[in-house]
């Protein structure tokens, strides 16, 4: 097998993406709610969407958002604290990406699942309470309405009406610019890698 | 003023600064195991890479095991696929394998320590949010979602955004009855579940310098239950002690050259943290929890809380946790009936946490009508369990006597609760649904509270059996 350089950048930029909202509200909703475990008996991701949130939507009354036809097609999806806690498994934002949602905005998000949805180049916004507040109503009110997120901004618009929705700079400036694929980056140091190897005693084996 | 471990070791192992401002990170121990890597082999196919370090690279197969009968092909059709997609892709790349007849198959968890792989000074990195769990011996160890398994595959490096490091500084000593389950729920509790979110956790004090290695994981184990992504404790001689002597461990002047080198990583003792937070381990109880995030918990001896008792912000989870455990507010915590009772997973299923809960069974039976389960965490711990005599005593009560693997932790094998079960369990996760049933209940607690409470059929505090 040979090494080739892989793709540094992807063609596609994250700056502004336009999309109606779904509301799943809760704190700290987990990993395991999002995907339950026995979706990951699987070697790819592929299907994946048709389970996102599959045991809540079965036992929710009023139905789960997920189910509600006015939010069939949304795209951004608005969540309160602690979002996407709990295992590592990318197969939660997998889930929700193949299920239609190209950005979230929460009140904050668990740290692993924020990494793994910008290694996917999906952006993770965070908004006060009172914000993803206004954000939840809004589309419950009326969930044909456009939501405009703006990532370079850190706004999302609604009806005219702006509401800050921020992202740490470095993972935003790597949406803006399409370089949320870091491997490109992390392969260019071959060189560097070797030599930091070469410094630690147990890669020598002590010896 | 000097460095605490977590800046030595991040020091060590930077590459570079990356153009985001994130840092290139080698990666000293990558652990691999069939859930989350098929999808990151298969990115390397695509374009065409190879594994940088295979010779740093270990796999087992752990989540999927069924650990009633160890045969393939597995009756699972779907779990048979996962097994022979990491044989084929350990097997392509040169990656080190531990199958599941092999005499270290386990837990990843529970058998990097057991062969020595997990050391001191190093940075670890699985796609498993449990390891920190190997931050126990003094390392940087973070769980990792499958693109960064790709990463690491092919570069044995991360991207990676620096954390901040809390001291947790656990004075006095822990009371007879209280065991490193019980210290950790009871830090989840008092920090949050998200209070860890942007911080290393580094455990310390009077209580984590008595501890074993066994009970330092368990501690670190959950540090991801409180939102921070790795937690560790300075490597001492406890950690040199059971080192020493393991297959992947060196010996002779190389291990004393190693024991030099995992001393001068330890923080020093003036060294600054971001933050700190000092607890009485004396004062800590066992503890239970009563909800649906591993921070919603209650020593055994109070009472079910109120949404009214906690601040504003957090009663709609309280409601929502009591809606769906069926639990009163005000009830004791003791007396909830148990359907189900299961040791094991990568929290607490070491050969000291089947002593504790072989000891409160003693002569005991289980109570009639509980299902109770004992699943080692390895095949090595099993071994050591029958030459104890252990299985004998679990099996006379009335326990089953497993194979090892994640069993009943996360349902992902044929060890799943039924319908509206509840589960006395000394796992990491009570979310809903994660022991299987989408209406399923857990209680986490300590192996021995476990053990406690299948002879009971209901929770029971534990103190006054181990008299």
């Amino acid at each position: 097998m040979t090494h080739t350089a892989a793709q540094a950048t992807d063609s596609n930029t994250r700056v502004k993406i336009n999309g109606r909202g779904v509301p799943v509200r809760g704190q700290d909703i987990d990993t395991d709610r999002i995907i339950p475990a026995r979706y990951l008996r699987t070697v790819t991701f592929d299907g994946l969407g048709d389970h996102a949130f599959e045991d809540d939507r079965q036992s929710a009354d009023p139905p789960h958002p997920f189910d509600d036809p006015r939010f069939s097609g949304a795209r951004v999806l608005i969540a309160n604290r602690n979002f996407g806690c709990g295992s590592s498994r990318e197969h939660a934002p997998q889930a929700l990406m193949r299920w239609g949602i190209a950005v979230f905005v929460a009140e904050s998000f668990a740290e692993i699942f924020f990494g793994n949805c910008v290694a996917m180049g999906l952006p993770c916004l965070t908004a006060s309470a009172e914000g993803v507040s206004e954000l939840m109503a809004a589309v419950e009110e009326d969930p044909s309405r456009e939501l405009a997120v703006d990532i370079a901004a850190q706004t999302i618009t609604v009806d005219g009406r702006s509401i800050e929705a921020t992202m740490p700079s470095g993972p935003r400036e790597q949406l803006i610019k399409g370089e949320w694929d870091a491997l490109g980056q992390l392969l260019a140091a071959r060189d560097e890698i070797a030599a930091r190897a070469g410094k630690l005693p147990y890669v020598r084996g002590f010896r | 003023m000097s460095q605490t471990l977590f800046e030595k070791v991040w020091n060590d192992h930077a590459v570079r600064e990356l153009p985001s401002g994130q840092t290139q990170l080698f990666v000293g121990l990558h652990l691999v195991h069939e859930v989350t890597s098929p999808q990151a082999f298969q990115m390397l196919r695509d374009r065409g890479l190879d594994v940088m370090y295979p010779e740093r690279t270990f796999a087992t197969v752990d989540h999927i095991i069924p650990t009633d009968q160890l045969q393939r092909p597995l009756r699972d059709d779907l779990a048979e696929e996962m097994i022979v997609a990491i044989e084929r892709n350990t097997g392509d790349f040169g990656i080190s394998y531990f199958d599941m007849n092999a005499d270290y198959q386990g837990i990843v968890h529970v058998i990097g320590p057991e062969l020595g792989l997990t050391q001191p000074g190093m940075t670890i990195a699985c796609g498993d949010s449990h390891t920190s769990t190997h931050g126990a011996f003094g390392n940087i160890a973070f769980g990792i979602g499958t693109s960064q398994v790709r990463d690491v595959l092919a570069t044995q490096c991360l991207a990676m955004s620096k954390p901040r490091v809390r001291r947790i500084d656990v004075r006095g000593a822990l009371a007879q009855g209280v065991y490193a389950k019980d210290l950790t729920l009871f830090i989840i509790r008092r920090l949050g579940v998200k209070g860890g979110v942007g911080y290393a956790y580094e455990y310390g004090g009077e209580v984590l310098d008595r501890m074993n290695m066994e009970e330092r994981m368990s501690v670190c184990n959950m540090s991801i239950e409180g939102g921070a992504r790795c937690g560790y404790v300075n490597p001492d001689q406890t950690t040199f002690d059971y080192l020493r002597g393991r297959p992947k461990v060196p010996s002779g002047p190389e291990f004393d050259r190693a024991m030099d080198w995992w001393k001068s990583k330890a923080s020093g003792a003036d060294a600054e943290y971001d933050d700190v937070v000092d607890i009485d381990g004396s004062g800590i109880a066992p503890t239970v929890t009563w909800g649906i995030n591993p921070g919603q918990s209650a020593a055994v001896d109070e009472h079910i809380p109120a949404p009214a008792d906690f601040p504003e912000s957090e009663r709609s989870g309280v409601e929502e946790a009591l809606e769906y455990m069926d639990l009163t507010s005000g009830r004791p915590i003791a007396g909830i009936p148990i359907d189900v009772a299961f040791v094991g997973s990568c929290t607490n299923s070491r050969i000291s946490d089947l002593r504790e809960a072989a000891r409160v069974i003693g002569g005991r039976k289980v109570k009639d009508g509980v299902k109770a389960l004992v699943v080692p965490g390895s095949r090595a711990v099993r071994t050591q369990a029958e030459e104890e005599g252990l299985h004998e005593l679990f099996l006379e009560a009335g326990f089953e006597w497993r194979q090892a693997g994640c069993s009943m932790c996360l349902a992902m094998n044929p060890d799943k609760l039924v319908g509206r079960e509840v589960c006395a369990s000394s796992s990491n996760r009570n979310f809903k649904g994660r022991q299987g049933s989408p209406t399923g209940r857990t209680l986490l607690m300590s192996p021995a509270m476990v053990a406690a409470a299948a002879v009971a059929g209901e929770v029971t505090d534990v103190r006054p059996l181990l008299n």
